[in-house]
């Protein structure tokens, strides 16, 4: 399989289905109708070569595999060199599950220019997937800044009433960012004379630079998070963008700020990574806090559920700039599973959206007699958002406090108070719109989920509750990887400081527990 | 047999949750009542094997969670402590599944009811059969989400859901201990395998954390910790509020999840700990004084609650206090005893309170109650059993335990150890009147109720009041049976007696089942000669081992003579330094201590009947002179106002400031509105000079050429 190039398959295929798209031509409606048809294959076969290359995926390996490399911009030393290692070969995945279900949830709710969405969101999967396969740091940018189109469009056209508004407010915030990066980009070409990502993570930058450069990198990736303050974009850009957008915008492009920091951050810069990480603590902390506390008092759902995934993002930095295995196991296992169900939470948004036609939480109550299917769905999904231990929620969010109490305890004991709001904000949300009497005829008389509904939330629950009992499905084939990444870490900037300890004996060396290894008292 | 023991609720959970419409309610009673009723059975197996034979032992299932050097497996850990607790949990929960068909019989959502008690019962069965704190904590949380769930059952109710949010949020908030506490651990042990903790405690016990500049304890920073958690879970003071809102979930769940088992969690988590609390005196201290408040408040208040639920609840709370209590001194063994023993009674009464409610046509005020003993004579007989068991009069099971753990606080000789045992005496002797004057006022006097419910009080069906009696029966003869297993005693003879005759039972049966087994193999495949030949072998290996394991046994015999003493019972389960071993000490504490409390029971079910009963005028005119004591305490020491305005009200507005003043008035005003203004603003401005005036431009231009011609002129210092 060595030759056959799977990642650049994988990205450039859904061109073919844009390219047929605009072949299609007769009446609106069957344009319209043919159209998501094609977009709902060709997205779905670009799944199938993302399961292909989980399977053949190495998980005891390190490096990066399915590599092409070949030569792009040849007098600059610029290549088109693609790859994934067990870092982005999740997101990749991430990316090309959920694109399907977001072309699925469009089916029906978007009527206007069926066409031009269906061909916006194949462009957004292609670049999505560039940007996790890119080893080039020239090509990353391109497919990074890439996504930010069709993104624009899809609020900026198919969005809400203040569509504009927002659609502008997302592209400036994640411009002003990218800028920055760009930047950065160009001064770490001159200095070490390649774009080439796995060349940059070998070749050390001096300290000086490094904090320059980590700080332009950050305002590009923590606009993407997105990190306290730079957050307020997420909550406009949320509301006023159709489900489907809310879904790949909450599920993959929050991810790509966490991915950066992985990528760039902590291995090219880790003395300068180190260095902010406690500022960058503080701010995780303040993100969790602030943003459940607004999440709290919500009264819009869309709001609410952006709200809380700034909280949730808050967790993944924490854990990722612990810079320890267990903090960025845990950092990135946090983003596929917010990636999952926060994705599947807007779709429920979604769901009672195309009934009522508003977001407006009071409008609801009392809905459990009429939809019981829907209630369980929402349930299962509210708890994963809760964190509770046997969702996929849980994992991530443990580890990620777990690595926290190991650096600062009093950081992991702030982070943790968000466990509480968290569960306040959404159980609240969850009475109002489910339970209580129904005081709104209209909302109580809403039918249950249709069986497309169903196809679309069923595999998302389902992942979370077998992530949350099996998480090492993902974390076997990610460890190798992290390992790596937290070695780069150390040699780059010795060991993060830790929690002191004192009077404790020679700590003694953890001991590996087999599965047969049953023990008598 | 574990595996029977936990996962059968499990199993029935999964099946009527995605099947319950192709089952039907039968199907989903039939399944659910069945399965833990199987799994009962299978944990009274585990009983004998663990505790009678003294085999513990941890299966590991699937590996969980494996991140650097954190690794936890799903495992069942089934020891003395985790064997009782699984005892008490699917005996209890089997009553209370049946109860509840009959309870039920008129909600139309009996299959997601069943479910969830189900479903509740796992969780707690893998909370206890934990061997790491995350897995614990799954326990935990699974517990609270079953017990969310079940409040909030009757959805339509505003107060219902209310509650269930409170009993979620508040337990979360003790379950930030708890988290808090996990990480700790791993980052003292390196690991958060029960196992290695235990074992490595003790050289623990000098090590401190620096936080901030300041050096802590780490055991007891962690015991603290792990504490909060068990505060939440076990409705200590402080976080106890949500225990009496949770009554407005459905009888069945009172009594199986905030009596009997879910609020026990906490006992259970600290008696687990008992290696790591036993080097951390401090916390000791604090569990100690938590618990002696607890009990002494929650008893309090109960005294002056009109809802017969509440009263109950309140018991509860008081009770768990004993619980603490006497695991603050270092009574484990005690505090177990207590646990179970109030399993029993306590879910006995709350089974009969709800077979009251039912009778009553949902009244639960015992204002709207009185004269209906006669009306409902076997739940009137049960409640009795169920009272008296809680004022702990002998012989029934309160009070072996109660005593046992009040003595033990006595023998502990220390200032807060003094204090709790007041506290508790005080606090039995409120027991004892809160208990009589909910059966007084419930049962006997002048009927309150209107005419209507009164005539259709009726007594309940027998598929509750079977279960009631099952309990009855564990209220009555818990305490004496247990009693030396548990906390040991200063008489053995009958014991031993006992023991004898139970090993010689067993090698007996166990001789037999060796036989059978061999026969079996025999008549298995006779016609192919080879497998004869194997077949033999496999019968001499057999017939081998089990003449070994009878020698094994006969050898062990001795050994097991003493299963019934309380050093052989708990085994390594519970850890007690040799000089605070309370609970020995306690065997020998002088006569007043012994009696004070029977005293104060009797004293305190004499009150109330002076009380209820001669002089039906008392009350008032006590509530009347000691009005704002009254006040006080009716309103539940004023708690729920207090966090409302402590911490409710304040999140709330600082979520309204944070949204408004924060995102909107700063960083947007600040950063893209503000941004997006400034450069319209200076667009704007700038568009002035379009204005398509010609002399404009030419004076524009005219002032631009002069400011260059002037900077060149000026930078260089001398003209052209």
């Amino acid at each position: 399989m060595v030759e056959f190039p799977l990642l650049s398959v994988m990205t450039f295929w859904p061109f073919i289905g844009i390219a047929l798209i605009l072949f299609i031509r007769g009446e609106p409606e069957v344009v319209a109708q043919n159209s998501k048809h094609v977009a709902l294959y060709t997205s779905l076969f670009t799944m199938a070569f993302g399961l292909f290359m989980m399977a053949n995926f190495d998980g005891s390996s390190a490096e990066f595999q399915f590599v092409e490399q070949s030569g792009w911009l040849k007098p600059l030393g610029i290549n088109y060199h693609m790859g994934v290692d067990g870092i982005s070969m999740f997101f990749v995945l991430l990316s090309v599950f959920l694109t399907p279900i977001c072309i699925l949830s469009a089916w029906d709710a978007i009527k206007t220019r069926v066409r031009e969405f269906m061909i916006a969101f194949l462009l957004l999967e292609s670049f999505m997937v560039g940007t996790f396969c890119a080893l080039d740091s020239v090509l990353f940018y391109v497919f990074f800044e890439g996504v930010l189109i069709p993104m624009f469009l899809i609020i900026g056209v198919w969005g809400g009433p203040r569509r504009v508004y927002s659609a502008y407010k997302f592209f400036l915030y994640t411009l002003l960012g990218s800028v920055l990066m760009l930047l950065a980009l160009l001064a770490l070409y001159v200095q070490t004379g390649t774009t080439d990502i796995p060349l940059l993570m070998e070749r050390v930058v001096p300290a000086g630079m490094q904090y320059w450069l980590f700080l332009a990198f950050f305002a590009s990736f923590a606009v993407k998070m997105p990190m306290w303050p730079v957050h307020t974009w997420l909550p406009d850009a949320h509301v006023e963008a159709p489900t489907a957008g809310s879904v790949i915008l909450a599920g993959v492009l929050l991810k790509m700020g966490g991915y950066g920091f992985l990528r760039f951050s902590l291995p090219m810069f880790p003395e300068a990574s180190l260095h902010f990480a406690p500022v960058i603590y503080w701010l995780s902390v303040i993100a969790i806090i602030y943003t459940s506390l607004i999440a709290l008092v919500q009264t819009d759902m869309k709001k609410l559920i952006a709200y809380s995934s700034v909280a949730h993002m808050g967790f993944v930095t924490l854990g990722i700039f612990t810079a320890t295995a267990e903090g960025i196991q845990g950092g990135i296992f946090q983003m596929l599973s917010h990636g999952l169900i926060s994705g599947a939470l807007f779709l429920c948004v979604g769901v009672l959206y195309d009934r009522l036609h508003t977001r407006e939480i009071a409008r609801y109550g009392g809905i459990v007699k009429n939809m019981p299917k829907y209630a369980t769905i929402l349930m299962i999904l509210t708890l994963g958002s809760v964190g509770l231990p046997g969702t996929s929620g849980f994992v991530g969010e443990f580890l990620s406090l777990l690595s926290a109490f190991q650096v600062d305890v009093i950081v992991a004991a702030f982070a943790t108070t968000g466990v509480i709001l968290g569960a306040a904000y959404m159980l609240r949300l969850y009475r109002a719109i489910i339970f209580g009497p129904a005081e709104n005829e209209d909302a109580a008389a809403m039918p249950d989920i249709s069986m497309r509904e169903y196809a679309l939330l069923v595999p998302l629950v389902a992942l979370v509750l077998w992530l949350g009992v099996f998480p090492s499905a993902v974390m076997d084939k990610t460890a190798a990887s992290v390992d790596k990444l937290v070695a780069q870490v150390e040699a780059g900037a010795g060991h993060p400081p830790a929690v002191s300890l004192k009077g404790r004996p020679e700590k003694p060396s953890p001991q590996p527990v087999s599965l047969d290894d049953v023990h008598f008292d | 047999m574990e595996l029977v023991a936990v996962f059968t609720p499990f199993i029935a959970f999964l099946v009527v949750g995605l099947f319950g419409r192709s089952i039907g309610d039968r199907g989903a009673q039939f399944i659910t009542c069945a399965g833990v009723i199987l799994a009962a059975l299978a944990s009274v197996v585990l009983f004998d094997e663990v505790i009678l034979k003294h085999q513990a032992y941890t299966t590991l299932l699937a590996p969980w969670v494996v991140a650097g050097n954190f690794s936890v497996n799903w495992a069942l850990r089934i020891d003395q402590l985790s064997v009782v607790m699984m005892c008490v949990i699917n005996i209890v929960s089997a009553c209370v599944h049946v109860y509840s068909i009959g309870y039920m019989s008129h909600d139309p959502a009996k299959r997601r009811f069943m479910a969830y008690l189900s479903l509740f019962t796992f969780a707690m069965l893998m909370l206890v059969s934990a061997d790491n704190l995350l897995q614990l904590f799954f326990g935990w949380e699974g517990v609270g989400l079953a017990s969310y769930l079940l409040i909030g059952f009757w959805n339509h109710k505003p107060s219902a859901n209310a509650a269930a949010i409170k009993a979620f949020v508040v337990n979360r908030v003790g379950d930030f201990g708890l988290a808090l506490g996990t990480m700790g651990v791993f980052l003292l042990f390196g690991t958060i395998g029960f196992d290695a903790i235990f074992e490595q405690a003790p050289t623990y016990k000098d090590a401190y954390f620096t936080i901030l500049g300041h050096d802590f304890h780490a055991l007891t920073v962690i015991c603290l910790l792990l504490f909060m958690g068990a505060v939440g879970k076990s409705a200590q003071l402080g976080l106890h509020t949500w225990l009496p809102d949770a009554m407005e979930g459905p009888t069945p769940v009172s009594a199986l999840i905030h009596a009997a088992t879910m609020v026990t969690a906490g006992v259970f988590l600290v008696a687990r700990f008992s290696p790591v609390f036993e080097y951390a005196p401090t916390a000791l201290m604090v569990v100690t004084v938590f618990g002696g408040l607890t009990a002494f408040v929650a008893a309090t208040i109960g005294m002056t609650q009109f809802d017969i639920k509440r009263v109950i609840a309140y018991s509860t709370m008081s009770q768990l206090g004993y619980m603490f209590f006497a695991l603050g001194v270092s009574a484990y063994g005690a505090a177990m005893f207590h646990l179970v023993t109030h399993a029993f009674f306590k879910a006995l009464l709350f089974l009969g309170a709800g077979s009251v409610i039912h009778a009553m046509s949902d009244e639960q005020d015992m204002r709207n109650m009185g004269g209906i003993f006669k009306k409902i004579p076997t739940t009137y007989a049960l409640m009795w059993i169920g009272s008296l068991a809680l004022a702990g009069i002998p012989p029934f099971a309160g009070y072996f335990s109660k005593d046992i753990v009040l003595e033990a606080a006595w023998a502990d000789h220390s200032w807060f150890g003094n204090m709790a045992f007041w506290l508790g005496i005080a606090a039995a002797f409120m027991t004892a009147f809160y208990t009589w004057r909910m059966l007084l006022m419930t049962f006997h006097g002048t009927p309150r109720a209107s005419k209507k419910v009164m005539d259709h009080v009726h007594e309940s069906p027998p598929v509750m009041l079977v279960p009631l009696a099952v309990l009855a029966l564990g209220a009555v003869f818990a305490g004496w049976g247990l009693h030396s297993g548990f906390v040991g005693s200063a008489h053995h003879g009958g014991v031993e007696e006992h023991g004898v005759e139970a090993v010689h039972h067993e090698m007996s049966e166990d001789h037999a089942s060796g036989e059978r087994g061999v026969g079996g193999h025999d008549t298995g495949d006779q016609s192919v000669t080879k497998q004869i030949a194997q077949n033999i072998e496999v019968i001499e290996h057999g017939i081998k081992a089990a003449e070994n394991q009878i020698i094994v046994e006969a050898e062990e015999a001795s050994y097991e003579v003493e299963a019934w003493a309380k050093e052989n019972f708990w085994q390594k389960a519970l850890y007690v330094l040799p000089e605070n071993d309370t609970v020995e000490q306690a065997h020998s504490a002088p006569f007043w201590v012994k009696k004070l409390p029977l005293l104060m029971g009797v004293l305190g079910i004499a009150l109330a009947y002076i009380a209820y009963m001669l002089l039906p005028a008392l009350p008032g005119a006590v509530t009347r002179v000691f009005r704002p004591i009254h006040t006080l305490l009716f309103n539940k020491w004023f708690f729920d106002e207090l966090y409302d305005a402590l911490f409710v009200k304040p999140l709330l507005d600082m979520g309204t400031i944070f949204a408004e003043k924060g995102d909107r008035g700063t960083v947007d005003r600040f950063g893209p509105d503000g941004g997006a203004a400034l450069s319209q603003k200076i667009a704007r401005g700038l568009s002035r000079f379009q204005s398509g005036y010609v002399y404009q431009y030419a004076f524009t231009m005219m002032i631009a050429l002069i400011g260059i011609v002037s900077w060149f002129v000026f930078r260089n210092g001398q003209g052209f």
